[in-house]
């Protein structure tokens, strides 16, 4: 396999090349312009004969990227946990920093995701017409390469500077292509809460570095293998880790600091909110099984039950919120702060279960919510530009290829048994049950009250009387080309969840082992066990 | 008597002329430059004395780059020519250079006579070099006379607009003040130890029990209070966003890049070899500094409506950010403070030259109206805007997340973790106001009123009418050119601003480069970890 910079820079290189293309091409006419009318309807007819230049190489860049994120995953040996393909070259030596990428069972599957999500939003963003075309698809490719860089560093600090690289392009992106009423000032909101979190995380990261190297008395580094040989003092630990989890828990967002959300999703493209939601908030919760768990593990065992409660209050808040909205995008949002309150209770219940249906649910999420949220730019179409679900209704009528692609989405929303979701939740809630009893008791009403929100969506839109000024119209061929492998994957996962889980075992374990111990000690439960339990867990979850 | 004279072996002191050159070439350029300026010739004074003073630039930065690794105390141990003088000569000779470019046809040197304004800003670098090499308080006092002086005259250059007056005038009631305060700070300390000598005090300091000193305190307190008038040290701060805003562009991008660099040079040299000793008295108090500042500065800065005032503010804050590598007082200190100011002469550069062309091409003066919705406009200069701000809130990618992680790094290895946290924080209510910028060059259309002011009898950006009776200048009446002037502003601030901030990318990606260049200047000072 080629080196991981190549899957890394691939997409900001291919927008370049683009916009250079196109400014080229303008000069020297090459390009024709397209002129169609701006706005929302899809115009029918082959959608790759209106490919712009910009957009055109964008979606080269993005599908070279899945190409090779595809071929990493066949390439990843199961049962392996070592670092694979791994670039290492001193960034800035005075610092200790290094250019460390590498892929392990953690990030191989979010860089599938990743990747496939973007080429989805690409497609979709090429069916419609752009203002400033150039900038929009150089701030797109410019977020899934930082989206990538986060995944794929391997050095704390490199992570940290991906990880608030990643909100410029998505603030462009909203502030200047967003929804008209009040874009900017969702905007900066949206950007001073997520950057607040990520620069207290600065400080916390230099101060890890920073400390550790001073106990360990060596030379300073970030590179996370060596710091995870230099314990911090629990101190230290416990300070550090409430930084770090104020920057993944905005991002989420979780229950107390989602305040960005509502205004962000409502004022952001569908196209950019498909990435956003899909995978940006999958980074949070990458972020505590990478960096968290195996750097802080006193700290992560001290704060356990604060983390569950903070996890479990997400989920409740985030259903009942959701069911109790009318406009579809909160709906989506809304949800997906429940979502991540389950993949939060996964990652703290502190036990490879737990942690690994983490993993697979924050792939399986992300899989969802970004048809979800394409479906809901369809509805608002056919709604007559509306987003309410009480301007929908009835939209199924004549169209029966939209409504069962949209119920296979519902239903692996809600966690439907034979869904991958459902696996993602049974191992979460079995890891939780395990660690904590009275928390899992009350997080399975979370999974009764996401099929409430899910088929109240539904058949909202989908039954019912047809709603006043829509109309039922059936999926175009450029809109399902978006769709259909995305909904492919989605049954795959349902199908065949071993493939993710088998891989990303061992680095699973090895990421919990410290903080798993950690928590264990003090109730002085046997380790042992536990963890032998894990293979018939995953043979039973497929089921 | 006469016997002892004959016999006295009379000869004049060894002046080493290589140590000096750097600032021969300047003080030299100044002279040239005002005489140059007496040329009657319209075309000489507005373009050969611009030439002339980078010329003079040019030459002081070669032959810093030829003095370099030689290590030695001049002039009887008065000035210390070590890396880090000659790194803060570049980073001085670099902001001025740039400031000269944005001044080249700008309002203030055409007012001001040519010549003088060259020569006085070609003096007040000069004062700065020789700040950063000052190794005794007599050195120290005469460099930051000479830095001020001219400063204050460059104020009030723009003599028609009343602002810029007021500038000066408030410019040079607080500066002396702070002048007072430094001088008499230093004979405190004179004082309490006998010595001038950044060296011999030192000694003192460890060797006697001076570090409890009431009269040694009183006068680290008011060298404190000195210079943090000079490098806008919050609660010292107050004139910083008066005379910034009213001060012209050229001129107040010159003093928040070079001043700074010459003030937090002279609390590098002074504190960290001189007051060495008495760090664990000093550092708390001025971490406690530093964080007002950082506070002080951000929270001003947030709803201004002036980028100028607002770039005021800013630098306040970026003060605060810096003071924390001076209060650590280790290696790592310095070379993270001397790195941040030589990022934050091409951040501050790019968005002061985006202020002037701005300023040239709309009648929104540095409002930020002048600036919204510049994206779509003028993608060259929205760019280097963008850049600059995101560099100086600290994003990564800019060289402003490198200078800060390395500021944070020093803070914390230096045990002032809190410092650290501070500066984040500081950065965060930052976000505040550097993100809105960016939102109106590229989030909003621009303002309906640019339109009217296509018109060619708009006065864009002239003086007001010529007032009656105004006395002949030295150097020739001032110009009132009224020949139509460009809607562009002209290539050389295009190009600055092209530099600056194409400089602050590079720096961010590729940091390397400049980690070299401080890592002697950390080292140049003996005594610390």
């Amino acid at each position: 396999m080629p080196a991981l910079s190549i899957i890394l820079w691939l997409p900001v290189a291919c927008a370049l090349l683009g916009a250079t293309a196109s400014l080229l091409g303008r000069r020297t006419g090459v390009v024709e312009a397209v002129t169609l009318p701006a706005g929302e309807t899809s115009l029918p007819g082959n959608p790759l004969n209106r490919l712009s230049t910009s957009g055109g190489f964008a979606l080269l860049g993005s599908l070279g990227a899945l190409g090779l994120a595809i071929g990493y995953i066949a390439d990843y040996s199961p049962g392996s946990h070592g670092l694979e393909h791994v670039t290492d070259v001193v960034w800035i030596s005075e610092l200790g920093i290094h250019y460390k990428l590498g892929i392990d069972g953690l990030n191989v599957f979010m860089i599938g995701l990743t990747t496939l999500l973007f080429a989805a939003a690409v497609l979709a963003a090429n069916l419609r017409e752009w203002e400033r075309p150039r900038f929009f698809y150089f701030n797109f490719m410019l977020a899934e390469t930082a989206v990538l860089g986060a995944l794929l560093a391997q050095d704390l600090a490199l992570f940290v500077a991906f990880f608030d690289l990643m909100l410029i392009p998505f603030y462009f992106l909203t502030g200047i292509w967003g929804r008209q009423p009040d874009r900017v000032r969702a905007t900066i909101k949206l950007v001073i809460y997520t950057l607040v979190g990520s620069l207290l995380m600065l400080a916390a990261a230099v101060a890890t570095g920073v400390l550790a190297s001073q106990q360990g008395g060596g030379h300073i580094t970030f590179v996370l293998s060596s710091l995870e040989h230099l314990p911090l003092s629990r101190g230290s630990q416990e300070w550090i880790f409430l930084f770090f989890a104020a920057a993944f828990l905005v991002k989420m967002p979780a229950f107390p600091l989602h305040g960005w959300m509502p205004d962000g999703y409502k004022a952001m493209p569908i196209e950019v909110l498909m990435v956003f939601s899909g995978v940006l908030s999958k980074i949070g919760a990458y972020g505590f099984l990478r960096i968290v768990l195996p750097l802080y593990p006193q700290a992560a065992a001290h704060f356990q039950t604060l983390m569950l409660l903070i996890a479990l209050a997400s989920i409740l808040y985030g259903s009942v919120v959701a069911f109790t909205q009318t406009d579809t995008r909160l709906i989506a949002g809304y949800s997906s702060v429940a979502q991540l309150g389950f993949i939060t209770l996964g990652i703290f219940s502190l036990n490879p279960q737990g942690a690994q249906g983490a993993l697979l649910q924050m792939v399986n999420h992300g899989l969802v919510v970004a048809p979800l949220l394409f479906i809901v730019g369809l509805l608002a179409r056919r709604a007559g530009g509306s987003e309410d679900v009480r301007d929908m209704g009835g939209l199924a009528l004549r169209a029966p290829v939209l409504a069962t692609v949209f119920l296979v989405v519902a239903l692996a929303t809600l966690a439907m048994p034979g869904s991958g979701n459902f696996v993602g939740e049974f191992l979460i809630l079995l890891g939780v049950f395990k660690a904590k009893l009275v928390i899992a008791i009350i997080a399975f009403t979370g999974v009764a009250m996401a099929s409430v929100y899910a088929l109240r969506l539904f058949i909202r839109a989908m039954h019912n009387r047809l709603g006043n000024g829509a109309e039922s119209r059936e999926l175009s061929v450029s809109d399902g080309l978006v769709l259909v492998p995305l909904i492919v994957v989605i049954v795959f996962m349902a199908v065949y969840p071993q493939l993710a889980l088998h891989r990303s075992e061992g680095s699973v374990k090895a990421a919990v082992a410290s903080a798993h111990t950690d928590a264990a000690q003090p109730s002085g439960e046997k380790v042992a066990g536990t963890s032998a339990s894990l293979p018939t867990v995953v043979e039973t979850g497929g089921k | 008597m006469s016997a002892i004279l004959a016999t006295a072996h009379l000869k004049g002191p060894h002046v080493d002329f290589a140590g000096l050159s750097p600032l021969i070439a300047l003080l030299g350029g100044a002279t040239i430059a005002l005489l140059a300026g007496l040329i009657r010739t319209r075309w000489v004074r507005a373009q050969v004395v611009p030439a002339l003073s980078l010329i003079a630039l040019g030459a002081a930065a070669g032959l810093s780059i030829w003095q370099w690794n030689e290590g030695k105390s001049i002039v009887s141990g008065a000035l210390r020519i070590d890396d880090l003088s000659l790194v803060l000569n570049l980073i001085l000779v670099a902001g001025g250079a740039l400031a000269v470019l944005l001044a080249w046809r700008s309002l203030a040197a055409r007012e001001a006579a040519h010549g003088e304004f060259h020569a006085l800003l070609l003096t007040s670098i000069a004062g700065m070099s020789l700040l950063a090499a000052a190794q005794n308080t007599v050195a120290l006092f005469v460099g930051l006379e000479l830095l001020s002086i001219p400063l204050y005259v460059l104020c009030a250059t723009e003599l028609r607009r009343e602002q810029s007056l007021e500038a000066g005038l408030k410019y040079l009631i607080v500066g002396a003040v702070g002048s007072a305060t430094l001088l008499y700070g230093l004979a405190m300390i004179y004082g309490a130890t006998g010595a001038t000598d950044f060296g011999a005090i030192a000694n003192a300091l460890s060797n006697g029990n001076l570090t409890t000193d009431p009269l040694m305190l009183t006068g680290i307190a008011l060298c404190v209070v000195g210079l943090g008038f000079k490098a806008s040290v919050a609660p010292f701060h107050q004139w910083t966003p008066d005379v910034y805003e009213g001060a012209p562009t050229p001129v107040t991008a010159f003093m928040a890049v070079a001043t700074k660099a010459a003030a937090l040079g002279v609390f590098l040299r002074f504190f960290d070899i001189a007051l060495v000793s008495a760090q664990s008295t000093w550092g708390p108090a001025l971490a406690v500094l530093a964080t007002i500042t950082i506070l002080v500065g951000n929270v001003g800065a947030l709803g201004q409506s002036s980028l100028k005032r607002m770039l005021a503010y800013s630098s306040v804050a970026q003060a605060g950010y810096m003071l924390a590598g001076v209060v650590v007082s280790t290696r790592l200190g310095i070379r993270a403070t001397v790195f941040y100011l030589a990022v934050y002469v091409f951040m501050n550069m790019a968005s002061f030259a985006v202020i002037v062309a701005r300023e040239r091409e709309t009648e929104f003066g540095d409002s930020v109206q002048g600036i919204t919705g510049l994206g779509r406009e003028r993608p060259w200069l929205a760019w280097p805007m963008t850049i600059s701000m995101l560099a100086l809130a600290g994003i990564p990618a800019t060289a402003g997340f490198t200078g800060k992680f390395y500021l944070i790094d020093a803070a914390v290895s230096g045990g002032y973790t809190w410092l650290g946290v501070a500066i984040v924080i500081g950065s965060m209510i930052s976000l505040g106001y550097y993100l809105p910028v960016i939102a109106a060059i590229w989030m909003r259309p621009a303002p309906a009123g640019e339109s009217a002011s296509l018109e060619p009898s708009s006065p864009l950006g002239l003086p007001p009418a010529p007032i009656e009776g105004l006395p002949v200048l030295a150097g020739g009446s001032p110009e009132l050119d009224t020949q139509p002037r460009s809607r562009r502003a002209q290539p050389e601030v295009l190009i600055v601003a092209f530099v600056a901030g194409a400089a602050t990318l590079f720096f961010g990606i590729v940091p390397q480069p400049l980690f070299d260049l401080v890592h002697h200047a950390g080292s140049a000072l003996g005594g610390l970890f």
